[in-house]
């Protein structure tokens, strides 16, 4: 098998190139997790991911059915915002649009960006939230001191699974200009 | 270092170690290396150990007493880090280095130099690492997990945590691909793959989990940088990033590290029990597939870590089964083990009664880790001092205790004397009464709800956690003996070849203590006896 020892000196190279290749390709297979993770969740609304841009849906109505809807809120710590649901709770029919508005206000002297990243518990609904149109899909410019009302429009899939009653919708409001300075490169 | 290695071989039949530090610092020996690594790893062990110390003094009683919460919470932090990867992971390769080359036969390690360069990376990873105790903002405190945001809070230590890992993982990356290629290619000619030694075997399993989940981790660790320093957002919510997406990378390679921390113990034990039984191993065989399924399976599993972020119930399903999977070839080496002892000629010297205490204590954190793995009660367990129960049962009387009876094992072959059978005694006595005093009654604290990673906590928690921390410091203070033990190692009677009447294998056909050089020609399995059998 390996009598020769100069042959020894060839192999090992050999077998050592292999092995740091493989090393080096699962460096980029841990990149590679990135959009595959992304794809993952778009599919199974895994991590309660809802769609981030706006969808077309016809209205079927099912009116023999409620579903509640829950809104929470969150602040994130470093941005200078309040930001609340108009109201707390909706029932609505599957199948059926529905609007609600969201209120925030700059609490600063200055002008800042805003971007509310949504999630939707339980995960199981998370495919069958849709929005139709939401302020969540685009970054939100805020004058200083401004307060306003922003709109959601959604739409809940009769596909539902049975089992869900009620689909909570959450919020968390980023600082973006915020996020850029802590990153000071 | 002009010359090559199979000159050296050819030509310096007597050639000894270099004189002075020389011999340390540029040391292509895979004894020397060996050594250096062991050495390293000890030390690690205790400075590890000194911050497990501040941590147990702290929660003796509640109340703060004696350190800020910020500071409990590095001390945490690093005292894992510095655990796993510098003190059971170099254990390891120091023992592969050692004994692998004189198991299968070979002169050396295929790749000398590399073999130089991945200890040294070692103590300059581990300087960068400690020395963010003295950095403004204090050293790593989010948890050796490092998870985002929380991690990316971190002081002026961050970067400097960032490229610690960076060079660990290179350090272990290299030393797996030496271990893949001198067990590939520098065996005895007639020493067969499955004629290798569990010793070996495991070391091979291990070194490819290496080379698969390390560059994993350096990739996660790489996002996390430029998501601080670079404006990317891989993990920040803000910018389409997501936090949890970590927890799956992490875990990737997380899982499959606790294997890396177990698997060459298994080959340890496999190694001792046979030669105190006076038995061959029961199920060779079947214990390399074992270790092989375990192996396989450590990389589907990860999730289950992080049953309480959130995700479809087909996926908990998934990642339960295939975690309580895991139990099989487990169960198929512990009833082995058994199986190698039934009906053998047992005595019980040091590394034996280790390698004894290793399979009963090491269940055990199996069975926690079974209750853990059912995704219903985890919720309950998540982040509890079970949690912390369950991984030093298997880390401490798992992977640790395993090392201390490699080392007294192998001891006389490295020294050529016998250390000191009754010292090594009383340090497995000692160890194993205070190691269960220390971390039993954290089962019971973390099922009464205690939380981890906390400086303080509620009374009613006070007893279990005094018990605790008076077990800890006996624990601790028992490992002093383990330094006496090694340090009088060469005052011991002179140690035979075989050092042990049941030994096998080709590591005891040299003499002891072993010559600088061995195997610079090929053993033959009939000249070797029954060695490879």
């Amino acid at each position: 098998m390996k009598e020769e020892p100069k042959n020894l000196k060839s192999e090992n190279r050999a077998l050592t190139g292999r092995l740091l290749l493989l090393a080096i390709a699962m460096f980029g297979f841990g990149f590679l997790l990135v959009p595959l993770y992304d794809v993952f969740c778009e599919i199974t609304g895994f991590g309660g991911r809802t769609n981030a841009t706006a969808a077309v849906v016809e209205e079927a109505p099912d009116l023999s059915r409620e579903i509640r809807i829950e809104f929470v809120t969150t602040v994130n710590s470093y941005a200078p915002f309040e930001f609340a649901a108009d109201v707390d709770s909706m029932t609505v029919n599957p199948g059926k649009m529905y609007f609600a508005t969201f209120t925030a206000k700059n609490l600063t002297k200055a002008d800042r960006v805003a971007q509310a990243v949504p999630s939707v518990a339980p995960v199981s609904a998370a495919e069958h939230f849709t929005k139709i149109e939401c302020f969540c899909f685009t970054s939100q410019e805020f004058f200083a001191n401004e307060q306003r009302a922003m709109p959601l429009q959604f739409i809940v899939d009769p596909e539902l699974p049975e089992y869900v009653d009620t689909i909570t919708l959450q919020y968390t409001f980023f600082d973006t200009a915020q996020a850029a300075a802590n990153n000071p490169l | 270092m002009s010359t090559t290695v199979a000159d050296l071989h050819d030509h310096h039949d007597d050639h000894g170690p270099a004189k002075g530090i020389g011999r340390w610092l540029f040391s292509t020996n895979h004894k020397d290396i060996g050594t250096m690594y062991l050495v390293f790893s000890l030390v690690m062990f205790f400075v590890g150990g000194a911050m497990a110390m501040v941590i147990r003094s702290e929660l003796a009683i509640p109340g703060l007493q004696f350190v800020h919460p910020e500071f409990y919470n590095s001390m945490t932090t690093m005292h894992a880090l510095i655990m796993i990867f510098g003190g059971v992971m170099p254990a390891f390769v120091g023992l592969a280095n050692w004994m692998i080359p004189l198991m299968v036969g070979a002169p050396d390690m295929a790749l000398p130099r590399m073999n130089n360069w991945s200890f040294w990376i070692l103590p300059v990873a581990f300087s960068i690492l400690l020395s963010t105790l003295f950095m403004p903002g204090g050293a790593p405190a989010g948890g050796w997990t490092m998870y985002p945001p929380l991690v990316l809070q971190t002081g002026d230590a961050f970067p400097y945590l960032i490229f610690a890992i960076h060079l660990m993982g290179i350090s272990s990356i290299m030393g797996a691909i030496n271990v893949i290629v001198t067990i590939i290619n520098m065996r005895a000619p007639e020493m067969t793959l499955l004629k290798m030694p569990m010793f070996v075997w495991t070391w091979l399993i291990t070194a490819y989990l290496l080379i698969a989940v390390m560059p994993v981790l350096a990739g996660a660790v790489t996002m996390l940088l430029t998501d601080q320093f670079f404006g990317t957002s891989f993990f920040l919510a803000a910018g389409g990033g997501d936090p949890v997406m970590f927890q799956h990378i992490f875990w990737f390679f997380g899982h499959p590290e606790v294997y890396i921390m177990i698997l060459p113990a298994f080959g340890v034990v496999s190694e001792i029990i046979p030669t105190f039984s006076r038995k061959k191993l029961f199920g060779h065989d079947s214990m390399v597939y074992a270790a092989a399924s375990i192996a396989f399976l450590s990389f589907i599993v990860w999730a289950h870590h992080m049953f309480t972020v959130g995700m479809p119930l087909s996926g908990q399903l998934f990642f339960m089964f295939a975690t309580m999977l895991i139990a099989v070839p487990t169960g198929v080496k512990v009833f082995n083990w058994v199986a190698t002892m039934w009906r053998g000629a047992m005595t019980f010297e040091t590394p034996m009664l280790f390698s004894l205490a290793f399979v009963f204590l090491f269940t055990i954190g199996g069975f926690s880790g079974l209750m853990l793995a059912a995704a219903p009660a985890d919720i309950q367990y998540h982040d509890t001092y079970f949690v912390v129960a369950h991984f030093h049962y298997v880390l401490v009387p798992g992977s640790i205790f395993a090392i201390m009876a490699a080392v007294y094992y192998w001891l006389p072959k490295w020294t050529g004397h016998m250390y000191n059978e009754t010292l090594g005694k009383a340090h497995f006595w000692a160890s194993t009464i205070f190691v269960n005093l220390t971390f039993f009654p954290m089962h019971f604290l973390g099922l009464a709800g205690m939380p981890r990673r906390i400086p303080d906590y509620s009374t009613q928690f006070t007893d279990f956690n005094t018990v605790a921390s008076i077990g800890a410091l006996g624990f601790g203070l028992s490992q002093l003996i383990f330094v006496w033990v090694i340090v009088t190692a060469w005052k011991g009677s002179k140690a035979t070849d075989r050092v042990w009447e049941g030994a096998h294998g080709l590591e005891w056909t040299v003499p002891s203590p072993a010559p600088y050089h061995t195997f610079e020609t090929p053993p033959k399995a009939r000249i070797a006896g029954e060695a490879f059998e």
